[in-house]
């Protein structure tokens, strides 16, 4: 059935999960960089998630989430053979992946090196070389190594203890591989916003290209509603239709920040009324 | 119809019976329904002052063709069924027109009892009767026949969003033992009717059961579906479809293009709209999507959907909410129903003020608007007169909400992805006027992605027309 879940696996217990879907009409189409928007229930919000991976032959698509609020809370206790209700997509303009003489150097943070992980693949497909960076505050919390491991011809890890790599940050691994490396022709970021600003940050001292994935507050997705308007270069721009990816070096990254913050203190009260009524059925 | 003169001219005479509504001290603290919709001896009464004109003119006016005075006759005779088999012979939501539409500028605006007394309230009757039938067994009433017919599966056309254009379509050709699929973007059919029009004005359960008929015809629903990115025009073609009919809307929301627009606060009606319409935000935390909460609320634009954003705000306890408009109220385009319902449930309306720029806090969130005073000049070319600025006046309004309302552009999403589709510069899909079809072969698009943001009706009547030329087509 449409939209089933064929494989879930907690990559990090408790907080996140990848789900692979049996979605054919989306699989089709889907390409690095699109977005998906699901609900989980009949009086459920949309929230837009990243399209992790696409395999047209199988049907398929996955998704990695972040339990960070009801919905994703909801879409967790979904198991193997339970279908998402509500599943719409691929949206968004999928990324520009041209061939490059020199490496492309993908960074990645938190949930974001899940979709990261498509846009090196398309590269890497394209026949670009892909250097991948990825960062996590410690080793439990890093993602996708293996699966970059496939795609990238590097992979450098970060944490923040030094638990895993590198100690420090995804930006100082960059700065060591722009300043010593190869020429990269591009970079593409994806994560946290204060990470995708340090990155666009120090490519624009190195004059490379910085493409950023954002994650703005969506409703629709297709246009209709200029939830998601972002400023980039001091022009309003849509991160559904326009985006999601921009570059880096004109995002407006403190007005992104604080429009995140338009419906906190009620995304707070529907996940602690959801938490108060939820039986936890989570095996770990 | 000698011998009836003297009782038309007693029945004209009789005054236009009043449509009972919630107490504005009541209703604006609830989503429910404003107008309650007439008791039958209501309707008989109203129906009863037709004149049964052999030129009816309401009909012409009507953008559906609607045979206005063989329903009313046929209610006035106290056959609801036959009333409402009349309407859908040409009709598909009449439920829903007959809450939406702007009857006072067509069909009434030309009834002839409204020259020397008031026009017989032709949509409150119509709501009437599609709330006194509801559809549930209108492959009946359209067929003749109480099992609907399997349909010409052979013969199968796509529909792209399920707004009221395509529903037409859909109903249409259901009607007429055509198969119909559509193919819908958001989670819920009814586009415009459902993430639009609030609950007040056009309750979702209404559309609801619109929606159960059509299936009951046989249409099926694809929701979830994003034309020209799900599913593209050529591929619908490529699988086997008959004709392909655009009913995407202009969904694109325009701004203000003043500094502060993007603060926290500052919505475009769209997004106001669809967080309590299709969202429910009105219910949260029992549904799950939330709206800000606005205390002094500022609605920019004078249209119906400004009005709705307005009344929407003063239900979710709104302390204040002034509706601020460049021209004055006798310029405002919305209907004038809708004004004065507003201004009963104490909807400032602030003319002659146009928005200059937004301020905020450190967060980032709004707390004042800065207009400019207006005054009006000279008439232009459009005849209304036009807005000037009195050099020097502005003013400061504290607000930490605040609704734009100035219109939709067409959305290029599916434009962009069907090679060689034929749109003017503003990116509205140009079609041939008779039958509705595209420059490409057996491809139509009717409703606002042809016009721009127009009515409900005039939507179904492109859809209709373009309904009519795939019939003749597809069973010629």
């Amino acid at each position: 059935m449409t939209n089933t879940i064929l494989r879930k696996r907690r990559l990090i217990p408790g907080q996140t999960s990848e789900l692979v879907i049996d979605a054919p009409h989306i699989a089709a189409k889907a390409r690095p960089g699109n977005f998906v928007i699901l609900r989980v229930c009949p009086t459920g919000e949309r929230i837009p998630l990243t399209i992790a991976d696409a395999d047209a032959d199988a049907g398929t698509i996955t998704l990695v989430y972040l339990v960070l609020g009801k919905t994703t809370a909801h879409l967790d206790t979904l198991e193997e053979g339970e279908a998402i209700p509500d599943l719409c997509g691929p949206l968004g303009q999928p990324t520009r992946i041209r061939r490059h003489d020199g490496p492309v150097v993908c960074v990645g943070g938190g949930t974001g090196i899940a979709a990261m992980h498509h846009i090196a693949k398309g590269h890497h497909l394209a026949g670009n070389r892909v250097t991948g960076i990825i960062g996590a505050r410690t080793e439990a919390l890093l993602l996708f190594e293996a699966e970059l491991a496939g795609v990238c011809d590097t992979v450098v890890v970060t944490t923040d203890d030094g638990s895993r790599g590198r100690r420090g940050l995804v930006t100082q691994a960059l700065e060591e591989r722009l300043r010593d490396g190869e020429p990269a022709a591009e970079i593409v970021a994806v994560g946290p916003v204060p990470m995708m600003a340090a990155v666009s940050e120090v490519a624009g001292r190195f004059g490379v290209p910085c493409l950023v994935s954002l994650n703005s507050i969506m409703l629709d997705g297709i246009g209709m509603c200029g939830a998601c308007r972002v400023a980039v270069g001091g022009e309003t721009r849509f991160a559904c239709v326009d985006g999601p990816e921009f570059d880096g070096g004109l995002v407006d990254f403190k007005e992104l920040a604080q429009r995140l913050t338009a419906f906190r203190p009620m995304e707070q009260q529907s996940y602690a009324e959801y938490q108060k009524h939820h039986v936890c059925r989570c095996a770990n | 119809m000698c011998a009836a003169a003297p009782t038309d001219r007693k029945r004209a005479k009789a005054p236009r019976t009043p449509m009972p509504e919630q107490p504005a001290g009541e209703r604006v603290a609830n989503f429910r329904e404003v107008a309650l919709g007439y008791a039958p001896d209501m309707a008989l009464a109203e129906a009863a002052r037709c004149l049964r004109c052999k030129k009816p003119a309401c009909v012409a006016g009507c953008p559906v063709g609607i045979d206005i005075p063989g329903f009313i006759a046929a209610l006035a005779d106290g056959d609801p069924r036959r009333a409402y088999a009349v309407i859908r012979q040409t009709n598909s939501l009449p439920a829903v027109c007959g809450r939406v539409c702007p009857q006072e500028t067509q069909c009434e605006q030309v009834c002839v009892l409204g020259k020397k007394h008031e026009p017989v309230a032709i949509g409150r009757l119509e709501r009437f009767v599609a709330d006194t039938f509801l559809a549930d067994d209108a492959c009946e009433e359209l067929t003749g026949a109480p099992a609907c017919p399997a349909g010409l599966e052979d013969v199968r056309v796509a529909c792209i969003g399920a707004g009221p254009a395509s529903l037409t379509v859909a109903g249409t050709l259901a009607g007429q033992g055509i198969g119909v699929d559509v193919y819908e973007a958001l989670h819920e059919p009814g586009g415009v009717l459902v993430y639009g029009i609030p609950e007040f004005r056009l309750p979702k359960a209404v559309v609801g059961r619109e929606v159960a008929a059509m299936r009951a015809l046989g249409v099926r629903f694809f929701t979830n579906w994003v034309g020209g990115r799900t599913v593209t025009v050529p591929e619908l073609l490529e699988r086997g479809y008959r004709a392909v009919f655009i009913g995407v809307g202009a969904g694109l929301p325009t701004f203000l293009n003043i500094p502060g627009e993007n603060l926290i606060g500052v919505f475009s009606a769209n997004e106001y709209l669809t967080r309590v319409n299709l969202g429910r935000a009105y219910a949260f935390p029992d549904w799950d999507t939330p709206v800000y909460p606005g205390r002094q609320v500022v609605v920019f634009g004078a249209g119906n959907v400004a009005l709705d954003a307005a009344r929407t705000a003063a239900r979710l306890g709104a302390e204040r909410v002034a509706i601020v408009y460049r021209r004055t109220e006798n310029e405002m385009p919305a209907r004038r129903e809708e004004i004065h319902h507003a201004k009963e449930e104490g909807i400032e309306l602030f003319c002659l003020h146009a928005p200059l720029a937004f301020a905020g806090d450190a967060n980032g969130r709004l707390v004042s608007v800065r207009l400019q005073k207006m005054r009006l000049g000279a008439p232009d070319d459009s005849g209304r007169c036009r807005p000037l600025a009195c050099e020097g006046e502005f003013c400061e309004l504290a607000t930490d909400m605040a609704v734009v309302a100035v219109g939709t552009r067409a959305n290029p999403l599916l434009p962009r992805t069907t090679p060689g589709l034929a749109t003017n510069r503003w990116g509205y899909v140009t079609v041939d006027e008779e039958t509705g079809e595209t420059n490409i072969p057996n491809v139509f698009a009717g409703g606002d992605i042809v016009t721009g943001a127009a009515t409900v009706i005039s939507a179904m009547g492109a859809g209709r027309r373009a309904a009519a030329t795939i019939a003749g087509r597809l069973l010629a």
